[in-house]
């Protein structure tokens, strides 16, 4: 008796495509999934917060500068998240008895701080500085996308390694005008690639050298 | 059965009983296991668990176990990867360069020789992997499409060692493999058990001894070979370019690459030669097939190798003589006559004196001499690498941080654990597949028959 009957010469045959296949699919799917928005930075899908706090009503509609809540994003390493006390500045005057803002009356009161869950975290061994990125003209668009837009924040950028170098190896391609950081929806005046020349000049940006490993793992 | 095997059908000469090496091969594995074999499959498996034992520490407390520190970096990891790839070389050597060659008597040793390269290649590749310290970590060496637009340093020799030994692997396990498809077929029919029939049915990938078969093997296998030949050169040179690339007294030699392939291949036929006598004088049927012309055979190639290794070391001291380097000197006399003096001199005695005896042709019929000659390149290969690896490491640039290896637990460990690892792997592999190639010896009777 044949325990392998001549009929599993093309099961074998099928298995060898189906094995290259599934090869092909699972290294495409690892491929994939390591850059997905989705999956890096869940981008779309708002984060909860304590408080139903609106970048679109405080930026967009109220007008609000950047820098009255993120005071240190300009020259600190670090953007800042604004204490209860900024708040409290407005709110003691507005929407004052709103449910909304419960939980910030309550911190004003006892003197606890809101927990905020973080939105952009980046990885411990980045020595990221927040404010150099601002003063040599990064937008906040650039890495944060339309927060004005956004009712919850999320992470709109994978803000994987390569996505910082394609900046780093070649920022005259995303710089903008000194004035125009706190811009949303920014269209560069004229030509970016006129634009970006003139900006690396005036920022006095070295290119060189800015991809360079030490400019971020120390 | 076997009759296929022969490619033209010449009616006159008596055929030798071709169905008995098919039967003396299979015997081997369809009788119960001997009683030898149970006990060195035990003392194998208990150093093989002492081998996992001392990767599972390393991975959880870190390379500091072994005696490894600045400036001795490179320990027994090192050493011993470098041996065991050296292990693994005879086997590629014999089965494609050999082939290549059309030197039909290296049959005798192909299938099994080729398996220790297979099982010293696994070996060896443990080393690296926990080295590094951070074994979860390996796949850095691989140049995959990663979110970090990083590549390996390809100026790195380390990189280059990562691609030649999975080549090399790759193409080994493959060649083993093709060669081995008849036999599994020969194994299939032979079996009696539902289980064994399906084990052996499945690896046999439906061989049914076709004419076609045998020709796409037979084109398969010179293909292969052909390409596995320059490996046996390019991947011990590699090996040897990671230390002659380092700028340091004692490794920046440019003899390195040549030495280690002539190294390596010594080492690999010494435990050729080890395995080959407790095969034959473990089953008495392969003593017809494992025979002392074939040993004598690899006992000259072991000569020859052995004394390209001698003038490697030759060439080796004279260069740091000639060169008059401020710190190679002083490395050369200090290995001679320093705390690494019992190292160096044993290995020179093992690797340089004792295998002149190799010369006499009563010295390479005397099983117990063999014996003795192989153990010992066994240790003096070790020690070349420990005394090219650490000892080099420890008279450095810097005199004040010069140092003597100190040899912790851990380090006695690794030096003896990666033989039962290997061996345990080589014995269940006799156990289960033909340790002959039945096929390739059948079609050497009948080519000697009619010659």
């Amino acid at each position: 008796m044949q325990i392998f009957r001549p009929g599993v010469n093309t099961v074998a045959k099928i298995s060898i495509l189906a094995g290259a296949l599934v090869t092909v699919l699972v290294l495409n799917f690892l491929f994939v999934q390591d850059r997905s928005p989705y999956s890096r930075a869940r981008a779309g899908i708002a984060v909860a917060q304590p408080v139903r706090f609106s970048h679109q009503l405080h930026s967009d509609q109220l007008n609000i500068s950047c820098n009255y809540c993120h005071a240190s994003a300009n020259e600190y390493a670090y953007a800042g998240i604004p204490d209860t006390h900024t708040c409290m500045s407005c709110h003691s005057q507005i929407a004052v008895y709103s449910e909304l803002l419960e939980p910030v009356r309550t911190s004003y009161e006892t003197g606890d701080p809101l927990v905020w869950n973080k939105v952009h975290d980046l990885a411990e061994h980045v020595y990221f500085n927040h404010g150099v990125h601002v003063q040599n003209g990064v937008g906040c668009e650039t890495c944060h996308g339309r927060v004005d837009q956004m009712a919850l924040v999320w992470q709109a950028e994978t803000m994987t390694m390569a996505w910082c170098l394609e900046c780093h190896f070649a920022p005259e391609d995303f710089i903008r005008p000194a004035d125009e950081i706190f811009t949303f929806g920014y269209e560069p005046p004229i030509d970016q690639a006129v634009l970006g020349e003139q900006l690396l000049e005036e920022y006095e940006i070295n290119p060189e050298g800015l991809g360079d490993c030490w400019v971020c793992h120390r | 059965m076997s009759s296929q095997s022969i490619p033209q059908q010449a009616p006159a000469p008596p055929l030798p009983r071709l169905g008995e090496i098919t039967e003396t091969v299979t015997n081997t594995i369809f009788g119960k296991a001997p009683l030898w074999w149970l006990i060195a499959f035990g003392i194998s498996s208990a150093l093989a668990g002492a081998f996992v034992l001392v990767l599972g520490a390393v991975a959880l407390f870190g390379t500091g176990l072994w005696g490894i520190n600045v400036p001795i970096v490179w320990g027994m990891g090192i050493t011993n990867l470098v041996f065991w790839i050296g292990i693994g070389h005879a086997g590629t050597f014999i089965s494609a360069f050999l082939l290549l060659m059309r030197q039909s008597w290296r049959n005798a040793f192909s299938r099994y020789a080729e398996a220790m390269t297979l099982f010293a290649l696994a070996t060896a590749g443990m080393f690296p992997l926990f080295h590094v310290g951070r074994p979860e970590w390996i796949f850095y060496f691989a140049p995959y499409p990663n979110t970090m637009i990083l590549n390996p340093q390809w100026l790195s020799p380390l990189v280059w060692d990562a691609i030649a030994i999975s080549t090399y692997g790759g193409i080994s396990a493959i060649f083993w493999f093709l060669d081995l498809i008849p036999d599994i077929a020969a194994m299939r029919d032979k079996a009696k058990r539902p289980i064994p029939r399906a084990f052996y049915g499945f690896l046999a990938l439906g061989w049914r001894s076709d004419s076609n078969h045998w020709e796409r093997l037979h084109k398969t296998a010179y293909i292969l070979a052909a390409l596995a030949t320059p490996l046996v050169i390019s991947v011990h040179s590699v090996v040897g370019l990671d230390f002659a690339i380092g700028n340091l007294p004692g490794w920046h030699h440019s003899i390195f690459p040549p030495y280690f392939v002539a190294g390596a291949i010594f080492s690999g036929l010494a435990m050729t030669v080890i395995v080959g006598i407790v095969l034959r004088s473990g089953y008495e049927g392969l003593k017809d097939f494992i025979t002392m012309d074939h040993i004598d055979k690899a006992l000259k190639l072991m000569l020859i190798t052995g004394l390209l290794v001698t003038y490697g070391y030759m060439a080796e001291t004279f260069g740091g003589w000639y060169k008059a380097d401020a710190f190679e000197l002083p490395l050369i006399i200090e290995r001679a006559i320093g705390p690494y003096a019992p190292f160096y001199l044993a290995m020179l005695f093992f690797n340089c004196i004792l295998i002149q005896l190799l010369w006499f042709k009563p010295v390479r019929k005397n099983i117990a001499l063999i014996l003795v000659i192989c153990v010992g390149i066994l240790i003096g290969m070790w020690l070349e690498r420990f005394v090219i690896v650490s000892v080099s490491l420890s008279y450095t640039y810097l005199a004040p941080t010069w140092e003597v290896f100190n040899f912790t637990f851990w380090d006695i460990l690794t030096i003896f654990g990666p033989f039962g690892f290997f061996f345990a792997q080589f014995l269940v592999f006799i156990r289960f597949l033909p340790s002959l190639p039945i096929s390739e010896t059948q079609q050497h009777a009948v080519e000697v028959a009619h010659a």
